[in-house]
């Protein structure tokens, strides 16, 4: 039996971006909020200090900074007809744990998703009809405009000092920004990075071939800034250790540096952190959440009441505890009914590394931020014809080298053996003069009906729960895409002057083992119609409108861009509805 | 209700009011912190990295040992410019990472039941990296003096060890039990990853592999260089612990 904690107005649960951006938005509106992080607290100057920070092996390699597996992990098949194993050290994506979740060891980058994104399956069945999409998949509109989210776009933005070129300022395209973005109202708040070498030799060739380069929106900072909130964010040092790590130097945009050190001097505030949330409890007519329970660091069990419920974990762990507490009715793809589980997705990633020569390149590849890159958008999601081309989606393309970690990062031309005295020397010759963009083919996932989640029949937690199952693989439609992308970019690497090229295509079956994105999306997705999604357009669920659901789960399919800064402009739309329609009046937003 | 202010009082407040809850509600402490009202910050709380401790094998024995020697000589050999995976390091690094939480698989999920997948499932096995590293020397051993007249490794010269790891890498020499060509890739990365880790681990010993490639380590300001376009950036190398010639006596 659990004990209980005093009722508070709001209990959040999962503290990295969405939950820090709603615990501020929500004590502003003078609400008593409490906050549970299943890892421990962390803070710049005690845990990203700049003298132990740059370490590879630790970070990169052995995952420091995530969650440990044995805490918690999922399984995975390709099929519905295979038996799916658990994953048991991380590899395909790697979840986050502990205060600021993967807004700490995140490489900032800061992308828009088109105004036709949020309209995904309106817009590509009045261009190419319905007949032109996979009999299988499950694409949906968001239920929410590129129009609605704009202002909440900017304010993420301007939360972060993002540093970019604005491409279309109020309708008007602007000179050396992505003339395919939406419409901003407002130009970004600090300039573009400064672009290393071999980021400059990307632009000046996409630019011959036709294209319009832009540098890549950065939440690691070009200068000096301070944002609304009156934190002081410094310039990034380009010192190349932002993905897997922390930046001690408050020059990457996370909750540490742009949020925490406000919020937390509110004394209608409060965190726990250690803390793993275990299910959120409805009363008995199932249609009012009264709150969470959670165990401590002790194994104890704690109940908190609250009036509302934010659920604001890791895709998958919004999922897997609307599994747990059975609120939702969970998917199954062979009756294609049910919500909790459909509609996940992934990322199609994909590079290609160039080998220049060593007597005439020096590319100093360490000098780098986590999102400095020159990009093109020419073949994202629907910026081009697809009509020639047999599938749908697309992503962008750029010189995205976030720095050049040796262990990682010593490459050797192809036909290179991999180990001896010819492959030391190989090492040695090219690691300079070697362009490695890490996603230079950043690519959509669009859902279909047997890629889901759902309880796995075997494998249990170490709390003897049900681990949560990947049925994943890579269709038909992505490995075209891909295809088509990566050979786009192969031709830009290639006139940027590499005499060799090592290509490598995204292929199924989809591997659990390669790193490729954290972009993990779906699940829990918003929409318009009880029937396909678990959210109404303000991430409130129909079941239990006293409980709203961030993060990526939300999305109904996954367009071609890092996901953060759309993750941040539904919180604060989310937040936004909240404060100004459902504390007047607490129920459903939408009707059903 | 208002946002109240972050004065000592607003603190004690607080406080008092967890208090009561506790008394309450439980006879218990909940066992993690609360946090509010300032950042829980103190000096030099920090988890800096241990360095390892120079001396014996902690994890392989003498046998072992001389043969890891051997293979990381052949992994990565010395030339004139710069030394071999052996006098960098790279054996003391995997033997100090299989003694350490990365041998015994800690954090990683270990549950049963253990069953057989597709290699695109990852590792599925009780064993983690050291029992692998165990049996996998022991079956390389026995493969070897099979194959040499009774010599282990250690005894072997230049081509006739080349010619043996080749065998293995491409699966024609055959480990008794074990997947000899996995676990040659396993040793293989973990040689070179020992040659480009921080030398605090061990391998890449005063930086050489660093200094051999042209990456200036743990250094973390650019300003003055990411506009220098094609030069080659003129400082040597650091590592965590700074540079190795500035604490020599």
């Amino acid at each position: 039996m659990s004990r209980r904690l005093p009722r508070k107005d709001v209990v959040i649960v999962g503290f990295g971006w969405t939950g820090a951006i709603m615990a501020n938005e929500l004590t502003d509106e003078g609400l008593e909020v409490i906050a549970f992080e299943r890892g421990p607290w962390r803070d710049a100057p005690t845990d990203f200090p700049p003298g132990y920070m740059q370490d590879e092996l630790r970070y990169r390699i052995r995952h420091e900074l995530f969650l440990r597996p044995d805490q918690l992990t999922f399984t995975f098949r390709n099929k519905m007809d295979q038996t799916a194993l658990p994953i048991r050290s991380w590899g395909a994506f790697m979840p986050p744990n502990g205060v600021g979740g993967g807004g700490v060891h995140w490489n900032a980058e800061m992308w828009r998703f088109l105004p036709s994104d949020f309209v995904l399956k309106t817009h590509l069945t009045e261009r190419y009809g319905a007949a032109f999409l996979p009999l299988d998949m499950t694409i949906q509109d968001w239920g929410v405009t590129y129009d609605e989210l704009e202002p909440h776009y900017d304010r993420f933005e301007y939360l972060c000092g993002t540093s970019g070129t604005a491409g279309n300022l109020s309708g008007k395209i602007m000179d050396g920004g992505n003339p395919f973005e939406g419409p901003r109202s407002r130009p970004y708040p600090t300039p573009a990075q400064a672009q290393p070498f071999s980021h400059t030799l990307f632009g000046k060739a996409a630019r011959e071939l036709g294209y319009k380069p832009f540098p890549q929106p950065s939440g690691n900072l070009s200068q000096a800034y301070t944002n609304p909130l009156g934190m002081r964010l410094g310039p990034c040092t380009y010192c190349g250790f932002c993905e897997w790590f922390g930046c001690g130097n408050y020059s990457k945009a996370s909750p540490q540096t742009t949020i925490l050190p406000h919020l937390i001097r509110k004394s209608n505030f409060s965190l726990r952190d250690n803390s793993e949330v275990v299910r959120i409890n409805v009363d008995r007519s199932g249609k009012r959440a009264t709150g969470v329970t959670f165990v401590d660091s002790s194994g104890e069990e704690w109940e908190q009441q609250a009036d509302l419920v934010i659920l604001s974990a890791y895709t998958m762990f919004n999922v897997q505890l609307l599994l747990h507490s059975q609120i939702g009715q969970p998917y199954d793809p062979v009756t294609n009914t049910g919500v909790v589980g459909r509609n996940y997705t992934h990322q199609t990633i994909s590079s290609v590394n160039g080998f220049f020569d060593n007597k005439k390149f020096n590319f100093n590849p360490f000098i780098a931020s986590g999102s400095i890159g020159m990009c093109v958008d020419e073949f994202n999601g629907d910026n081009f014809d697809h009509g020639p081309h047999g599938f749908v989606g697309g992503g962008y393309v750029g010189q995205v080298q976030t720095g050049a970690r040796p262990i990682e990062s010593t490459l050797v031309p192809p036909g290179t053996p991999a180990w001896g005295a010819d492959w030391k020397k190989a090492v040695k010759d090219n690691y300079l003069s070697t362009v490695k963009p890490g996603t230079g083919v950043h690519g959509s996932f669009y859902a279909y009906r047997d890629i889901y989640l759902d309880l796995d029949p075997a494998y249990k937690d170490r709390f003897g729960r049900p681990l949560m199952r990947i049925t994943m693989d890579l269709k038909e439609n992505e490995i075209k895409q891909n295809k088509f992308l990566t050979d786009k970019f192969a031709e830009i690497i290639k006139a940027m002057g590499a005499e060799k090229l090592a290509v490598q295509y995204r292929t199924a079956p989809y591997d659990i083992t390669t790193y490729q994105t954290t972009h993990l999306n779906g699940g829990a997705i918003m929409g318009a119609d009880p029937k396909t999604s678990v959210l109404n357009k303000y991430l409130q669920s129909w079941d239990v409108p006293n409980l709203f659901v961030m993060g990526a789960s939300a999305f109904p399919q996954n367009a071609g861009y890092n996901p953060t800064l759309t993750v941040g402009a539904l919180a604060y739309w989310s937040a936004a509805a909240i404060r100004n329609q459902y504390l007047k009046n607490p129920g459903r937003l939408v009707d059903a | 209700m208002k946002q109240g202010t972050p004065t000592m009082i607003g603190l004690r407040r607080r406080e008092f009011l967890a208090g009561t809850a506790l008394l309450l509600f439980s006879a218990t402490t909940v066992k993690a912190a609360t946090i509010a009202g300032r950042l829980p910050w103190a000096p030099n709380a920090g988890n800096p990295p241990p360095p390892i401790k120079l001396g014996p094998w902690e994890f392989f024995n003498g046998e072992e040992g001389r043969a890891m020697e051997a293979l990381v000589d052949c992994i990565i050999p010395p030339d004139p410019e710069t030394p071999g995976g052996k006098d960098a390091g790279c054996a003391v690094f995997i033997d100090r990472q299989l003694a350490g939480p990365y041998g015994r698989q800690e954090g990683l999920y270990v549950r049963p039941p253990f069953q057989a997948g597709l290699k695109n499932q990852g590792h599925q096995s009780a064993n983690g990296p050291a029992q692998d590293y165990r049996d996998g020397l022991a079956a390389f051993d026995r493969a070897c003096k099979q194959h040499s007249g009774g010599k282990p490794f250690a005894e072997l010269f230049g081509d006739d060890r080349i010619a043996l790891l080749k065998a293995v890498d491409k699966g024609e020499l055959k480990l008794d039990g074990v997947d000899g060509k996995a676990f040659f890739t396993q040793l293989v990365k973990d040689a070179q990853m020992g040659f480009f880790a921080d030398p605090i681990y061990g391998g890449n010993r005063d930086m050489v592999a660093w200094k051999m490639i042209g990456y200036p380590g743990a250094r973390y300001n650019y300003l003055d260089w990411v506009n220098r376009h094609n030069e080659r950036f003129p400082l040597p190398p650091v590592g965590m612990t700074g540079n190795a010639q500035w604490t020599r006596s």
